[in-house]
């Protein structure tokens, strides 16, 4: 019977069926966090449970950290509370934390590939949605609550419902200039962002085969915005080249082994799939949101839509959108300007996010309006950059180097928006009041257009850019 | 053992819109807080100020609907962040069910683990419900989890619920942790059995 990689890991996790027909499904990684765990801890603690697995559980700081300084105590006393909350939650149930002296600490979802924590064929939770991003790796991973985040402490299993499964195949040469970022954009555009619920997709084709660990990863973690709880790419040579050597993947001694184990994993060529969306990669241009909600973007040299234009479901949602922007129907997108850059996020962070951005920046400066950042995904990724001499290429442009964290993704700490200002982001959402500000606008892009941007202190598309930025 | 929840009845209050995600339900910058000890408070805040701006009554902000237990709204409600801080605060705000068209998966997830049930109905039907109680505050719901059906005065609506939330909610096993801790024993031999938990131990072979 030919089965796909959801069905695989899901059988090789389950328990038992409980009562109301869920499924106990094992968990084989728990990432914990200082946002959505301190009530759970304090839950374990008050019906005297105890840490299940705290050796298959691994904890850092990333939401509330400030990025300017990392010194502590920080000067925000909640941002102090909750990280002493954690360290002593940690220390107390034997959970490994990833503190800012640790050297490993950052954004988890990107700290977990790093360390080689992230594996094939394991299921993966996290109190966090964009726990999605995961499933690069070939695991089953997924965002949840507080609430089953203590059940997951407490029993390292949670009760689940099986998904149906969606194979979005990608194909085709992606143009220079286009990247993972609008890969995903572009299909969270088609299928919108209530099109995922009740799917897990599944990423594949020969211009996913071809993308690299960091890219897939990208693609991943946004698959909550297209409203599914779980994307995944089928394990494959770049999966198993990438663990590799890294600090908690299987060491030298049994690594073949597991990669013999983890080869078995990807669905089956007969596998039957819920459905199957087919998208052209040549057909995608650079991408930029113009509105509130991930599904709402335009190619970069397109214009904004037309509320009178729209299907009548659409049109109310269009015209919010374009009012909240404060947008005209069919006006361009380039040459929007922007007020802040920011690069960072779980979802763009990563090293070849800032080689890519770097590649645009050398040698220009950002335009006198812009308030620039980059926000490295952790520190690991921080020191890899300076190595290279990113650091120097940004701050030369103009731009602020920060410590890792999740930073203006979400304004938990201190970076944020102000007011009206329009940021060219590399972050995953465009929610109203995402980025701190109630009345602030972001526009969703990939990390080297929104180098582009800060230089031009508008949005361009980073394809007509007479340098070596672009990758070829 | 959780409580069964079988009935919901009450007042209403309409949230209109589609997407509504959780960042709008409850801003990040109030889960900074190690309890959700008075989160309900910071509902909808930044939407309540901007509403006030304009010189509008948010639902939320709505003096005759502050004894509202069921609350109404459109498509794919609490999408985004998986906060689990937007169906606490609107637990602790005194709502204690969700009729709308449709909900987005983890938010659903997590009100089925705090209690609050998330029904769905079809899109005509919500706008007859919107209307029916939008007006007027005091009409009450009845919500019958076990049929799924809503009533309001002599009418009815069917709804329904994801058939494992149904059954956690009429059995009262919501609550679900004991179940999960109930055979450990099971739980460990599943463990042992993925070769991933023995990558780092074991010897070559």
């Amino acid at each position: 019977m030919s089965r796909t990689l959801f069905q695989k890991i899901w059988d090789l996790h389950a328990v038992r069926t409980l009562p109301n027909g869920q499924t106990q499904l094992y968990v084989g990684l728990h990432l914990v966090h200082e946002v959505t765990s301190p009530q759970a801890f304090d839950e374990i603690d008050a019906r005297g449970w105890r840490v299940r697995a705290p050796e298959r559980t691994f904890a850092t700081l990333d939401h509330i950290v400030p990025t300017r300084s990392q010194a502590r105590p920080f000067a925000d006393l909640m941002a102090e509370s909750m990280t002493s909350a954690l360290e002593a939650n940690c220390r107390r149930h034997g959970i490994p934390l990833f503190d800012l002296a640790s050297g490993a600490q950052g954004i988890v979802h990107v700290i977990g590939p790093e360390l080689g924590l992230t594996q094939p064929g394991m299921t993966i939770c996290c109190g966090d949605s964009h726990t999605s991003t995961h499933g690069a790796f070939g695991a089953l991973a997924f965002g949840i609550g507080t609430t089953q985040v203590r059940d997951v402490l407490a029993s390292q299993t949670l009760a689940m419902s099986p998904l149906k499964v969606r194979r979005i195949e990608v194909s085709g040469r992606l143009a220079p200039g286009v990247y993972a970022k609008d890969i995903i954009l572009t299909i969270i555009g088609r299928l919108g962002v209530k099109g995922g619920t009740g799917y897990a997709y599944e990423y594949a084709g020969d211009t996913i085969d071809r993308l690299s660990m960091d890219e897939r990863m990208t693609i991943c973690n946004m698959t909550i915005e297209g409203g599914a709880r779980i994307g995944y790419v089928n394990p494959d040579e770049t999966t198993y080249e990438f663990l590799r050597g890294r600090r908690f993947a299987p060491p030298a001694a049994t690594f073949d082994r597991a990669r013999g184990w983890w080869q078995t994993l990807a669905s089956d060529p007969g596998a039957s799939y819920d459905d199957v969306v087919r998208i052209d990669a040549e057909s995608i241009a650079p991408t930029v949101t113009w509105g509130i909600n991930p599904e709402q973007s335009v190619a970069v040299d397109a214009g904004l839509p037309d509320p009178a234009a729209s299907a009548d479901a659409e049109r109310a949602a269009v015209s919010e959108a374009l009012e909240f922007m404060g947008f005209r129907p069919g006006q361009p997108v380039a040459g929007t300007r922007i007020d802040v850059a920011f690069i960072g996020s779980c979802t763009n962070s990563r090293l070849s996010d800032l080689r890519e951005a770097a590649r645009v920046v050398a040698g220009q400066r950002v335009a006198g309006h812009v308030r620039a950042l980059v926000v490295p995904g952790s520190q690991a990724v921080r020191a890899a950059a300076e190595r290279e001499g990113l650091d120097e290429i940004f701050r030369d442009a103009g731009f602020e180097w920060r410590d890792a964290g999740c930073s203006m993704c979400l304004a938990m700490n201190p970076d944020r928006l102000e007011g009206r200002e329009i940021c060219a982001s590399s972050s995953n959402r465009n929610f109203k009041g995402r980025q701190g500000s109630p009345t602030g606008r972001t526009l969703l892009m990939s990390p080297a257009m929104v180098a582009a941007a800060a230089i031009a202190g508008e949005v361009v598309d980073v394809r007509t850019l007479h340098h070596e930025g672009v990758r070829k | 053992m959780s409580s069964r929840i079988t009935h919901v009845s009450g007042p209403a209050l309409v949230m209109r819109g589609h997407d509504i995600d959780t960042d709008r339900i409850m801003p990040a910058r109030f889960l900074k807080a190690i309890t959700f000890d008075g989160i309900e408070a910071h509902l909808f805040e930044d939407d309540r100020r901007e509403a006030a701006d304009r010189g509008a009554v948010h639902p939320f902000e709505d003096p005759a609907r502050r004894d509202a237990r069921i609350l109404v709204v459109n498509e794919n409600f609490g999408c985004g962040s998986s906060r689990e801080h937007a169906p606490q605060a609107l637990s602790r705000r005194g709502l204690r069910a969700v009729v709308g068209e449709s909900f987005a998966e983890i938010f659903l997830g997590n009100s089925l683990a705090i209690g609050l049930p998330c029904v769905s109905a079809s899109r005509e039907h919500v706008a007859e419900i919107m209307t029916l109680t939008g007006a007027s505050p005091e009409v009450e719901l009845s919500l019958d989890l076990e049929h799924e059906r809503l009533t309001i005065g002599g009418r009815e609506f069917p709804v329904s619920l994801p058939p494992a939330a149904k059954h956690a909610f009429v059995t009262g096993e919501w609550d679900g942790t004991s179940l999960l801790l109930e055979r450990y024993e099971d739980v460990e031999r599943v463990g042992k059995s993925l070769p991933y938990t023995h990558w780092q131990d074991a010897p070559a072979t």
